[in-house]
This record gives structure tokens, C-alpha cells and sequence, in this order.
């Protein structure tokens, strides 16, 4: 149960890092997650242009924190389930869920698999072990212990990764959450993507302890304190928490620290409560740049690879916009579809007089039509 | 008379935090983002910069807390008025509204009567989903010991929540967010407050009542001018008051029309239209000419790309009208 001994970071300065930790990602792996990471900021970079041209109603970015979420779903299986709390479309993105399924659920358009219901980046894929995400936070905490529970029961060996902000660790659902993960021993990792902000409010006014790993203590587990901004000290951590859980031993508590570099979602204007100093103090530390100082170390990687990654992504990200657009809204049925496995006839008798209401409009329209046409 | 400034809802809120932070100074402001951001949607900007960050604060994030914190401030003597970012965001803290602050006056024979205002943005119509759409005030009316408010423009946002911090009693403050900055409306510079358990009557009319609170009383007001078009004169009311609401008024105007249209956002079994139907008709059953009819959401949890429909809207709301009207 103890704490074992993990450095916090692993990668130097100079992109370097001790031998001893090299083996931790080989290079085919290592090139292939800064890939996505440089197509989630691409991807994010685009979102929030079209979110300002009004072409998407609402959007989160994931940048500065990439490493986190992507390096946590490299070191799990492919049907270990993660809960996301919401800003981890790297965990989508390296699972290969079908990016124009993640672009339809921005849209909320017809071919969205949750029929336009959610707002965006509230997303929900099965079959890829995503369930849904859901605004307030917090709520997904004890779903993981649940699930863990039943998998320990189930025997399918699945281990579970929830995630969520420093801020959220506030919430009592976090706190019921890891109580019973510790009480159940639960093959379950919760994982804190300690970003300094929750909205406006940083971190120190959300505790006043000095971390957030140091929790754990109190519900009987171990509680690592990374640099969420260093890849292989991130997945240096999780690989332990993941054999650990996967060998029955229970739960684990990270804490990731990184920094949200964006604004808290579209509808947020940091410029209100955070210096430029202090975001530019962050982007010189950030994830990405240190990666990237770490591939070209090891010789994988230059400016023209750069280039053709960057070309590449964006190829991809405008095709993607172009399919999503072209796709109608949800039919209208939907809307009372799926509240009850069958509509029941409260809900009947309401679509039934909507349905009224729309024949009544559309003969007056058509009224109003001939009527001008006369006129 | 009385000086008078153009303000949105918003500015109208946060005049009336002023006013009241000046005057009273055991008044507390409480919440996530309210301090030093001064809200999400800028209702307390400006007033830790005035009135200090001991009672201008941010709290962690955690809505039982934040009720709970209030409450427990409201016991000792301070007047808190606690922000929840969102209505949707408030069922964290349902335990501490609904078991503690609702009973605490009665359950301890009004030894403690603790002063706490909640103001919470709530409803639709700004393409915010499942979780930055809802109207729960059915809930907290449902709830004895609550009194519930929703105000329709900047003159009655500032009115009521005078109204409600001044007060005695605990208060759900629901403010329709879509109209935050949807109307700019003369409000008096000054202090003044509207009554917590009267209607406006926004029309007069002798055809049909249409009741209607918060983002609905617009619509309901356009339905009416729509309804002017087609040769029918509608009396329009908004509540304003949910808890008490103001049966009398209501009961008053369907004595006159004969006809009942309640509209709200909410979905409608066991919607707060329920019990103004049933209020009406307890006391002026033989008076109606047709059965009284709800516009509302429907049975589902509030949608993202189809909100259009699921919202009511003026022409929905005439629709029904005229189906009534035709009875
Ligand atoms: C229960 C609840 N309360 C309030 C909110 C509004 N809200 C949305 S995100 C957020 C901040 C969350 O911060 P954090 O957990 O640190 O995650 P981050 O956004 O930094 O990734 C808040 C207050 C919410 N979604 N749910």
C-alpha cells in the first residue's frame, strides 16, 4: 500500500532523460503518441476556430494537458474502461474511435450516436469503453468503482481509469468515491489532471493541503504526485498503478500536474484572472514542446517530419469538418426516443400535439403564402 | 421621481447586491467564480474589489458545501447570498436545501431562522444541453420553507432580489439566464422592492388568460400579440412569484376570460402548471368554458440540437390558444 519510489519527472531540460528510463517507451510508440498529441492541438486549434465563426456551438480544449490523457490511455487495454470528466479527447483520439463519430457528436448532428442530445465534447462511445460524459463533475467517480466492482466480479480483468480536475476533487462524490474504491479495493485508478484552474478559481483556493495525492493516505491507498507535462514520468506511474490494480492490490490515487493553456471552454476569457506571465511561464514547460525535445534527442525527429505532421492533420481535420456539416439534424422522433426503453403515453400524448401544433404551423404558413401570393 | 438607469438583467442583479452589501453589512457573497472573476456570467463582478474578500468570497467547488456554509452563516446572524453556478449544478446540495435549510425554522421551533438567498441561473435557450438548460423549480416550490422567485427583465430581477434579501425567510432565486442580456429595461437607481407574492399582469384582455413566468413571459406576451392579430384579446400574467405564487390574481383574470393557458420550460408531469391548473380550478371551476390547457416541455431530459422544439415558443403557445379559445 505504501508509496513506491517514482521520480516525479523523468525527462531533463534538454529533451534528455537517464538511460534507465529509455526502454519505458520504444520509439515506434513514443513517435506515434506525439502524433496524436500534435493532432489534438491541431484539432483543438481548429474546434476553436470554428467555434468562433459559428459553425459549433460549445468547446473545451484539451491543450497543455495532452501527455496526461494520452500517455494514461497508452498504458491500459483497449476494453479497459475509462470515465472522462471532459476535457480527454487524447484518450478518444488514441483509441482510433472514428474521428467523424467524435466530430458528429460536436455537431449534434443526425449520424451522432447520441442523437444530438448532449452538448459538444460530451461524449459517449461503447464500443471504444467510453461511457458518457456528463456535466457535473464529479458524477463519474463511484460510476468507476461500480464498474471496477462488477469487473472484479465479471472476471474480465478489466481495470478502470476515471478522470477528473483538482477542482473536482472538491466535490463529496469524490470523496464517497474513493472511499468505497479503497473499502472495495477496486481494480480502479483515479487520476487528477491538477491543471491549477477550475474555471477562475486556482488551485490553492480549492485546499489548503500541498497536494492532492497526499489523500490517498486517507482512504487506503497509495497517491502518486506527477509531472503530468513529462510523458514517460506519466506513464512511468500509471504502468505501476495499472499492474497493481490488474494483480488485485486495489486502487491508486495520481495526481498529474500540468496546466490548462486554453481559456476553461469557449464561453471563458482567462485573460480576466490569470497574467500572460504566468501562461507564458507555463507554455515553456509545456507537454508538447518537451515531447518534442525528447524525440529529436533521440533522432526520431526533425522540422520536416514536423512539416508533413502538420500538413497531414490539417488535411484531415478539414475533411472531417466538411462530412460533419453536410449531415441533417436528428429527426424529430428522436426527441422523445430513449427515455424509457418504449415511449410511454405521457410522452406519446406530448409528441402527439407537438406534432398537432407542427401541422397547424405548417398550413399557416402556407396560408400566410398564398395569401401574400394574392395580395 | 425616482432616478432610473437602462440596465440588462445582469447589471440589474448585481445593483441589487450592491445595494443591499452597502446597507447590510452582515450580507455575504458566496459561490464558485464569484469573487474575484465575479461570476461565470458576471452577476457579483466588482463586488469583492468593493466590499472585501472576506465577504466577497470564492468557494472550492462544491455545491453541498457552499448551501451548507450559507446556512450555517445564516444560523450564526450573517445574511449569505450563495451563488450556484448553474441551476442544473445544484443537486449536490439538494440534501442541505431540502433536509436542512427548508425545516430549519420550523424543525427548531423558530429558534434559528436563518436569512439565506440561493440565486442560481436556470432555464433554456442557450443551446446549453442536458446540464445548462433546466428548470427545477417545481422541485424547490414542492419543498415547504422555500420561497421560490423568478423575475422576467432587470426591473423585477432587482425588485424581487431586494425583495428576497431584505426578508426573512430562505429563497430559491432563479434568474433565467437567457435573458441575462436579452433586455435592457429603466430600473430605479435606488433601492426598491416588489412584493414576494404578486403577479404582474402584463396585458389586459377578456378572451383568455395566458400565465407565464420567467423566459416564458416574453413568449407569452408575443403569443398575445399574435393572438391580437387573429382577432383575440388575451390577458397575460407573470408570476414572478412561484412560492407563494399569487392565486388570487389568477383566479381573478379566469373569473373574467374564462380560459386557462399556463406555460412553462419545465417538463410537464408534475410540473409547476399542474398545480396552477388545479389551484384555478378549485376556485373557479364553474366559471370555466374550456379545459385549461399546459405548454410545456416535454417528459425528457432537455435536448441539444432539437431545443427548438422542445422550448415553447410564441407560435406553440398560440397554437394552444386557439385550440382553447375554439373549444
Ligand atoms: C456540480 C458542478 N458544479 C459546477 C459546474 C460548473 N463547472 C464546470 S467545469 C468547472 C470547473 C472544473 O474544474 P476542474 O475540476 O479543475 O477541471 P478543469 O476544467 O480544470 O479541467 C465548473 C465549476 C459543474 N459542471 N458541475
Amino acid at each position: 500500500m505504501s508509496e513506491p519510489n517514482l521520480p516525479f519527472s523523468i525527462l531533463n531540460e534538454d529533451g534528455s532523460c537517464p538511460e534507465r528510463y529509455r526502454a519505458l517507451l520504444n520509439d515506434a510508440d513514443l513517435l506515434a503518441i506525439h502524433d496524436m498529441i500534435l493532432f489534438s492541438r491541431h484539432f483543438d486549434r481548429r474546434m476553436m476556430m470554428l467555434q468562433r465563426q459559428g459553425r459549433l456551438g460549445f468547446y473545451m480544449t484539451s491543450t497543455g494537458e495532452e501527455s496526461t490523457m494520452i500517455g494514461a490511455t497508452f498504458c491500459l487495454k483497449p476494453d479497459d474502461p475509462i470515465f472522462l470528466s471532459y476535457r480527454e479527447i487524447g484518450c478518444l483520439l488514441w483509441r482510433k474511435v472514428d474521428l467523424r463519430l467524435i466530430m458528429n457528436q460536436l455537431i449534434g448532428n443526425s449520424r451522432d450516436l447520441c442523437k444530438g442530445r448532449q452538448m459538444p465534447i460530451h461524449f459517449c462511445f461503447r464500443e471504444w469503453g467510453f461511457p458518457s460524459v456528463s456535466s457535473p463533475v464529479g458524477t463519474q467517480l463511484p460510476h468507476a468503482c461500480g464498474y471496477a466492482y462488477a469487473a472484479r466480479e465479471l472476471a474480465t480483468g478489466q481495470v478502470c481509469l476515471a478522470f477528473l480536475g483538482e477542482g473536482t476533487a472538491s466535490e463529496g462524490d469524490f470523496h464517497t468515491a474513493l472511499n468505497f474504491a479503497g473499502v472495495f479495493r477496486v481494480p480502479c485508478i483515479y487520476l487528477i489532471r491538477n491543471n491549477g484552474y477550475a474555471i477562475s478559481t486556482p488551485e490553492a483556493a480549492q485546499t489548503a493541503a500541498k497536494s492532492l495525492a497526499a489523500r490517498a493516505a486517507g482512504y487506503g491507498m497509495p497517491g502518486l504526485q506527477v509531472d503530468g507535462n513529462d510523458l514517460l514520468a506519466l506513464v512511468n506511474a500509471m504502468r505501476w498503478a495499472v499492474a497493481r490494480a490488474r494483480d488485485g492490490e486495489g486502487p491508486t490515487l495520481i495526481e498529474a500536474m500540468t496546466y490548462r493553456m486554453g481559456a476553461h471552454s469557449t464561453a471563458d476569457d482567462p485573460s480576466a484572472y490569470r497574467s500572460e506571465e504566468e501562461t507564458a511561464r507555463w507554455a515553456k514547460v509545456d507537454n508538447l514542446a518537451r515531447l518534442e525535445h525528447h524525440v529529436r534527442w533521440r533522432g526520431l525527429y526533425d522540422e520536416a517530419r514536423k512539416q508533413e505532421a502538420l500538413a497531414r492533420h490539417e488535411e484531415t481535420v478539414r475533411a472531417l469538418i466538411a462530412d460533419s456539416e453536410c449531415w441533417p439534424p436528428p429527426p424529430l422522433d428522436s426527441l422523445f426516443e430513449d427515455v424509457f426503453e418504449h415511449a410511454n403515453a405521457h410522452l406519446l400524448e406530448q409528441r402527439e400535439e407537438y406534432l398537432r401544433f407542427l401541422a397547424w404551423k405548417a398550413r399557416r404558413r402556407a396560408g400566410e403564402m398564398a395569401e401574400a401570393a394574392r395580395g | 421621481m425616482a432616478e432610473v438607469e437602462t440596465l440588462n438583467m445582469i447589471q440589474a442583479l448585481n445593483s441589487a447586491l450592491d445595494l443591499f452589501m452597502e446597507r447590510e453589512e452582515r450580507a455575504y457573497v458566496l459561490g464558485e467564480d464569484v469573487g474575484f472573476f465575479g461570476g461565470v456570467f458576471r452577476v457579483t463582478e466588482g463586488l469583492q474589489k468593493k466590499y472585501g474578500a472576506r465577504r466577497v468570497f470564492d468557494t472550492p467547488l462544491a455545491e453541498a458545501g457552499i448551501v451548507g456554509m450559507a446556512l450555517g452563516m445564516g444560523l450564526a446572524g450573517l445574511v449569505p447570498v450563495a451563488e450556484i453556478q448553474f441551476a442544473d449544478f445544484v443537486y449536490p446540495a439538494f440534501d442541505q436545501i431540502v433536509s436542512e435549510l427548508a425545516k430549519y425554522r420550523y424543525r427548531s421551533g423558530a429558534q434559528y431562522t436563518p436569512r439565506v438567498v440561493l440565486r442560481m441561473p436556470c432555464g433554456g435557450g442557450i443551446r446549453g444541453g442536458h446540464y445548462h438548460s433546466q428548470s427545477p423549480e417545481a422541485l424547490f416550490i414542492h419543498t415547504p420553507g422555500l420561497r421560490v422567485l423568478m423575475p422576467s427583465g432587470p426591473f423585477e430581477a432587482k425588485g424581487l432580489l431586494l425583495g428576497a434579501l431584505a426578508g426573512p425567510d430562505p429563497v430559491i432565486f432563479l434568474e433565467p439566464k437567457k435573458l441575462y442580456r436579452a433586455i435592457k429595461a429603466e430600473v430605479p437607481k435606488g433601492w426598491y422592492t416588489l412584493p414576494l407574492d404578486k403577479a404582474a399582469v402584463l396585458r389586459h384582455g377578456q378572451d383568455a388568460t395566458l400565465v407565464a413566468y420567467g423566459a416564458m413571459a416574453p413568449a407569452a406576451l408575443e403569443a398575445a400579440r399574435l393572438a391580437e392579430e387573429e382577432g383575440y384579446d388575451i390577458e397575460v400574467i407573470d408570476l414572478l412569484c412561484l412560492m407563494p405564487f399569487d392565486l388570487k390574481t389568477l383566479v381573478h383574470s379566469v373569473e373574467k376570460t374564462g380560459r386557462l393557458v399556463v406555460v412553462h420550460e419545465a417538463p410537464r408531469t408534475c410540473g409547476f402548471g399542474a398545480e396552477l391548473v388545479a389551484a384555478v380550478q378549485e376556485k373557479a371551476f364553474a366559471r370555466l368554458e374550456a379545459p385549461p390547457r399546459r405548454v410545456t416541455g416535454f417528459d425528457t431530459p432537455f435536448p441539444y440540437t432539437l431545443e427548438d422544439h422542445y422550448l415553447p415558443g410564441p407560435e406553440r403557445i398560440l397554437h394552444a390558444l386557439i385550440e382553447t379559445l375554439e373549444y
